[in-house]
Order: structure tokens, then C-alpha cells, then sequence
């Protein structure tokens, strides 16, 4: 018999989905109704999902305080890798408006690069210029997808 | 004789050549992204659905297919030199195919799989092509009630049968279905869930979230990870061609392959690892030499490759004929349809002839494409996989911003895009499947329109679901679908116990 104890991270996640379902709740009362619609409205579905989604993180609740999910232990986190990947993403959100979509990829290219172990950060800033400027123009010319315009992209 | 007709002025529609040309691209671009761990056709397509403000639709979803392919016949040649799956489908391939390469039998391997899935998904795709007319007949004859419980049982099958644990699989739907209502309610225009945002009025788009949980879940999750492993690709060793005694033991395997894989893709009972298994089993059981199987054996391989590639033929036939899809992809072609305001279902066959019969078309077509592609030419996807995971993973999410940035412009999407990506790191950490959230997403406003149809006509009584006798029996089965593993789980473990 395997040790009956709670499993942290999934009580956690649990705890979540139930948060998340009595916001729904939530939100599904106050959606506004006409009385013309009241039988069939557009609340009925909400409230399916939303206590539907509430059921289900009760039981799975009682299965991560009773002994958890069965699940494999996850491994332990790579902080640093991960850390390399946010900054790389927060970078992209950061810059994308002002500097425009190609300097952003190459500060998200540079940043993931490195998180992933890459320890040449010229030649991954090289390898995202030529990617981002390729698929910009791909996209822009090609298939008139408009990614962004910035400070090069004036230029092009 | 209509159908052949029909499938001839599909075959006019499929051949011009810039249907052609996109036949090509989309198999390229398949087989590409197959032989890529971590990116797959759900998040391909995802970020194509762009072009649908471009091109004709017969030539996007010619494209779209091509990719749907392209990328069942690429996850093969990862799983068999790298020992990764490239695709979830494949991952029974590993088990035999990597095997083999290490034996230095990796050509023969990689023959047996393309020219398997070759034979098996032109089966598959004849089988759509003759069944699909009469699967539109009987889908003809169905109400809302009907059309709300054949959604059930998709929905369940999604969660249930895919996932390891039911209640997690549930619990990622029914996250799905919520994101689903997010927006302007088309029936009486009334808000629902904006949280008085007006961005969030026209609901949260399908690419948003799917690249979200496939690209930037994905890498985060592998980032989180990374220490653990580095996987080495082995070298193409052996001839492609296939000694006289691997076609004699591959024919059998592919054509069983095709026949558990075409059913299995059709029905709702969700993806293509299932079939995979059960035609390992199979092969297993029916093997002359048993003993190979653990040490490389190619019945291991041709019976699954088969399988997967005949699924992935099945399961356009509920998304063409019912507008049901029962894989991520065939639900993210859906939410293309719906933005050519094109609704699948059965009706599509008459007022979209040229479309639905020039895209079945393109599918002969694509697998002629794909087994030259991947035979002769697998020595240029053996160099995609020695794409170094760091420039891989950096590409994929410059790839992803441009999902979420491209079409609108706008940071607070690609914000979204990143909390979509945080909370499927979650799941992914505590293994919950993400694919029922993206397909509750996409076909929960449709259950709720055949909900609410059904119960309009049945003047609110919800009964109705549960008195007419297909919808009774439709939900019997998903019923079925969803307390069956527990049931058997418990019937094992009393079993166990007595023993």
C-alpha cells in the first residue's frame, strides 16, 4: 500500500480549478437574461460547464489529499533554463511594440537559445535575425499578414 | 456511380497546379514538422489559419491536409532514429523502430513505415471517399437532440480515452467549454464571461490558445526539464529497399494496420495512439517470430505506421460528414471552416461539392507526394532532426508570437497567449491532456447551439435527449466510454484480489 499523503502541488492545482469554477459560477449569475429566453437562455450551458468543472475539482481534491493522482513525482525544475525562457518571452512582449517584431524575436531567439543551453549568443542573435527577417517578409508578402511594424520593418 | 464522378471533378480540382503546389507545401511542411519533436500539425495549422483571409478555401484546406498527413508520415523517422516520438501517433513505432536502427536496420525500418502508411492511407482515404456519401445520408435524418448527444460522446472519448485519468481529462474539457463561451452569445447577443473587457467580446481566438498549450506550454515545460537527457539521433544505416522477406512480413501488418486504423479514426473515440496500440498487440500476437518483438521487429513497425496514417484518413470522415472532430487538428480545420463561415457537417457535400471532393482528392494526391518525399529525399529530414534544441525551441516560439501578434497587433493577445502557455504548463506538469481543452474550446459553442435548438423544439423539456431513441443510445455510449476504465479498473483489481 502505497503512503496515503497530500500531494502539495496537486492539492494546489486543485484548489485552482475550484477557484476558477466558482468565478465561472460566478460570472454564469451574472450574465443578464431577457425573460423571452429564460428557459432556454444563454446561461444554461455556462452553468453546465461551470458546475460541471466544480464537480470535478472537488473529486480531484479529495484524490490529491488522499494520497494524490498517480502520477509519476515531476521532475525537479531547471530554474535556470526557465528563467532564460521567461525573460526571453517577457523581452518579446516588452519590445515588440516600440522596436517592432524583428529586434523582438532576436531578444526572445537569444534569450530561449541560452536557456536551452546554447553558449554562443552572437551567432543565436545571427541565426534569429535571419529567421525573423525571413518569416516577416514571408509572411507580410506572401500571405499579407501583417507582423508588426517597427523600426526596420519602416525600412523594408 | 456519383461518387466516382464526384471524386473525378475532385481529382480536376485537386490537380490545377496551384492546388497542387499546395498538396506539395502542405506535405513538406508535414513532414517537417512531424520530424520536429515539439511541434506538431495542431500548432501548424494553428498558425496557418492566418491564410484563410487569403487564399480560396479549397486551396487552404488542400494545404491544411497536406500538413494533417505530411506529419503522420515524418513522426516516424523521429521515433525510429531519435527514440522520441515525433508525433503522439508514433510513439508505438519507437518501440520496434528505434530497436531496429540500433541493429543498423534503420533504411528498412524507415521503408517499411512510409511505403505502410503509403498503402495504408490510400485505403483509408478510398474508404472515406466511398463510406462518406453514406454516412451524409444517415447524418441527414438527424435532429439537434441527436447532433448535441454525437458531441457527448466526442467529448468524452476526448477525455477519457486519450488522457491517463478521466477526471483530469474532464476537468481540462470542461476548461475547455468555458473558454468557449467566452464572448458575445450569437443567440441573444448578450456578453458572457468579458469580465467588461471589450477585447474580449469576440471570444478568445482558437489560435490563441492552441499555440499557447502547443508552443509556449511546450518549451516551457521542456525548459523546466532540461537537465534530464539528451536523446542521440542514430545514423541511417541499411538499404531503403525492403529485402523479399520484409515485404513478406510487412504486407499483412500494413493492410490489418489500415483496417484497425480507418474505424478507429472515424468513430469518436478520439486520436490515433489507440489504433496504434492495439495493432502493436496484434502483430504481436500473430507474429511467426514473437521472440523479435522488444528486439526489433519490422511487423512492430509497419502494423502501427499503417494504423496511424489510416486513422488519420477516418477521422475526416466525422469532421467532413458531421462537422465532428474527434483530433485537435481535424478541430482546428473545423474553426477554419467557420472562418470561410463555412459550417461542416452534412449539408457541406451538397453546397460545397467542389471543396469536399477536391480536398479528398488532394489526399491520393498528398500520399503519392509523401512517399516520395519521405524515401528518396529521408536524408533531408535526417538533417531537420540535427536542428540543435536551442535554435529548434527559439524558432518555435518566434513562431508562436507570430500566431498571436500577427493577425491583430496586439501585446494584450500575446500576453494572453503567455498565461495560456503558464496554465498548460501546469497541466503538463501534473499530466493533464491538453487536447480535450482545445477541442471542448472549439466544439463547445456547437453542442451549446444544438442544445438549445434541441430543447427549443422540445419546448424546454430536456427529456428529449433521452427519449428519442438514437440520441438515448448515443448518450448510452458515451456513458460507456466514460465509466468503462474505471469499471474495468475495478473489475481487474477484485480480480486481482480473489487471485
Amino acid at each position: 500500500m502505497p503512503e496515503r499523503r497530500p500531494v502539495a502541488g496537486e492539492v494546489g492545482v486543485s484548489i485552482a480549478l475550484i477557484l476558477l469554477a466558482l468565478v465561472s459560477l460566478w460570472e454564469s449569475a451574472s450574465i443578464p437574461v431577457s425573460p423571452i429566453y429564460a428557459r432556454v437562455g444563454p446561461t444554461v450551458f455556462p452553468w453546465i460547464a461551470s458546475s460541471g468543472l466544480l464537480l470535478i475539482g472537488v473529486l480531484l481534491l479529495a484524490q490529491a489529499l488522499r494520497g494524490g493522482f498517480g502520477v509519476e513525482p515531476a521532475l525537479a525544475v531547471d530554474w535556470r533554463a526557465t528563467a532564460w525562457v521567461a525573460a526571453g518571452l517577457a523581452a518579446n512582449a516588452a519590445l515588440i511594440g516600440s522596436l517592432g517584431f524583428v529586434f523582438a524575436a532576436i531578444a526572445l531567439f537569444v534569450c530561449v537559445a541560452r536557456g536551452f543551453g546554447s553558449a554562443a549568443p552572437l551567432r543565436d542573435a545571427a541565426i534569429g535575425a535571419a529567421l525573423a527577417l525571413a518569416s516577416y517578409l514571408g509572411f507580410e508578402k506572401l500571405l499579407g499578414v501583417n507582423i508588426g511594424a517597427g523600426v526596420l520593418e519602416g525600412l523594408l | 456511380m456519383d461518387t466516382l464522378a464526384a471524386l473525378a471533378g475532385g481529382f480536376a480540382t485537386a490537380l490545377t497546379p496551384t492546388n497542387l503546389l499546395f498538396a506539395f507545401a502542405g506535405c513538406f511542411l508535414g513532414t517537417a514538422v512531424g520530424v520536429l519533436p515539439g511541434i506538431g500539425p495542431a500548432l501548424t495549422v494553428a498558425l496557418l489559419l492566418p491564410i484563410t483571409f487569403q487564399v480560396p478555401a479549397t486551396s487552404a484546406f488542400i494545404l491544411f491536409a497536406g500538413v494533417y498527413y505530411g506529419a503522420m508520415y515524418g513522426g516516424s523517422t523521429t521515433s525510429i532514429l531519435l527514440n522520441t516520438p515525433g508525433e503522439s501517433a508514433t510513439i508505438i513505432t519507437a518501440l520496434e523502430g528505434h530497436r531496429m536502427a540500433r541493429a543498423g536496420r534503420a533504411g528498412p525500418a524507415l521503408a517499411t513505415a512510409a511505403i505502410g502508411s503509403f498503402v495504408a492511407g490510400t485505403i483509408a482515404t478510398a474508404a472515406l471517399t466511398f463510406f462518406a456519401p453514406v454516412v451524409v445520408e444517415l447524418a441527414l435524418k438527424l435532429g439537434p437532440a441527436e447532433y448535441f448527444s454525437l458531441m457527448v460522446i466526442a467529448f468524452v472519448a476526448v477525455s477519457s480515452v486519450l488522457g491517463h485519468s478521466v477526471l483530469r481529462g474532464l476537468a481540462s474539457l470542461f476548461l475547455g467549454l468555458i473558454l468557449g463561451v467566452v464572448g458575445v452569445d450569437l443567440q441573444t447577443g448578450q456578453p458572457r464571461f468579458t469580465f467588461g473587457m471589450l477585447e474580449l467580446l469576440d471570444g478568445i481566438e482558437v489560435t490563441i490558445v492552441a499555440v499557447g498549450l502547443f508552443a509556449v506550454a511546450e518549451t516551457l515545460h521542456l525548459a523546466t526539464r532540461r537537465r534530464h537527457g539528451e536523446d542521440e539521433i542514430l545514423p541511417l544505416q541499411g538499404s531503403l529497399w525492403l529485402s523479399r522477406e520484409d515485404w513478406a512480413r510487412s504486407w499483412k501488418p500494413w493492410l490489418r494496420g489500415a483496417l484497425i486504423g480507418f474505424p478507429f479514426g472515424a468513430i469518436p473515440a478520439g486520436g490515433s495512439e489507440l489504433p496504434t496500440f492495439l495493432s502493436y498487440y496484434m502483430e504481436r500476437k500473430l507474429a511467426r517470430k514473437p521472440e523479435e518483438f522488444g528486439r526489433g521487429a519490422i511487423e512492430g513497425v509497419a502494423g502501427p505506421e499503417a494504423a496511424n496514417n489510416a486513422s488519420a484518413a477516418g477521422v475526416l470522415m466525422p469532421m467532413l460528414t458531421l462537422g465532428l472532430p474527434t483530433s485537435v487538428t481535424a478541430a482546428i480545420m473545423l474553426s477554419a471552416f467557420q472562418s470561410y463561415g463555412i459550417q461542416p457537417g452534412p449539408m457541406l457535400f451538397q453546397t460545397q461539392g467542389e471543396l469536399v471532393w477536391g480536398l479528398i482528392a488532394s489526399l491520393y494526391v498528398g500520399n503519392a507526394i509523401l512517399l516520395v518525399l519521405n524515401l528518396p529525399l529521408v536524408g533531408l529530414w535526417v538533417r531537420i532532426l540535427k536542428i540543435p534544441a536551442p535554435h529548434l525551441y527559439a524558432g518555435i516560439l518566434v513562431f508562436a508570437t507570430i500566431g498571436a501578434y500577427g493577425v491583430s497587433n496586439s501585446v494584450v493577445d500575446l500576453l494572453v497567449m503567455y498565461a495560456v502557455g503558464i496554465v498548460g504548463l501546469f497541466m503538463k506538469r501534473y499530466d493533464f491532456p491538453v487536447a480535450p481543452t482545445v477541442i471542448g474550446m472549439i466544439l463547445g459553442p456547437l453542442a451549446e447551439q444544438a442544445f438549445r435548438q434541441a430543447l427549443t423544439i422540445s419546448q424546454g423539456d430536456v427529456t428529449t435527449f433521452v427519449t428519442r431513441p438514437i440520441s438515448a443510445t448515443f448518450l448510452a455510449i458515451a456513458l460507456l466510454l466514460g465509466v468503462g476504465p474505471w469499471l474495468w479498473r475495478a473489475l481487474k483489481a477484485s480480480r486481482a484480489a480473489r487471485a
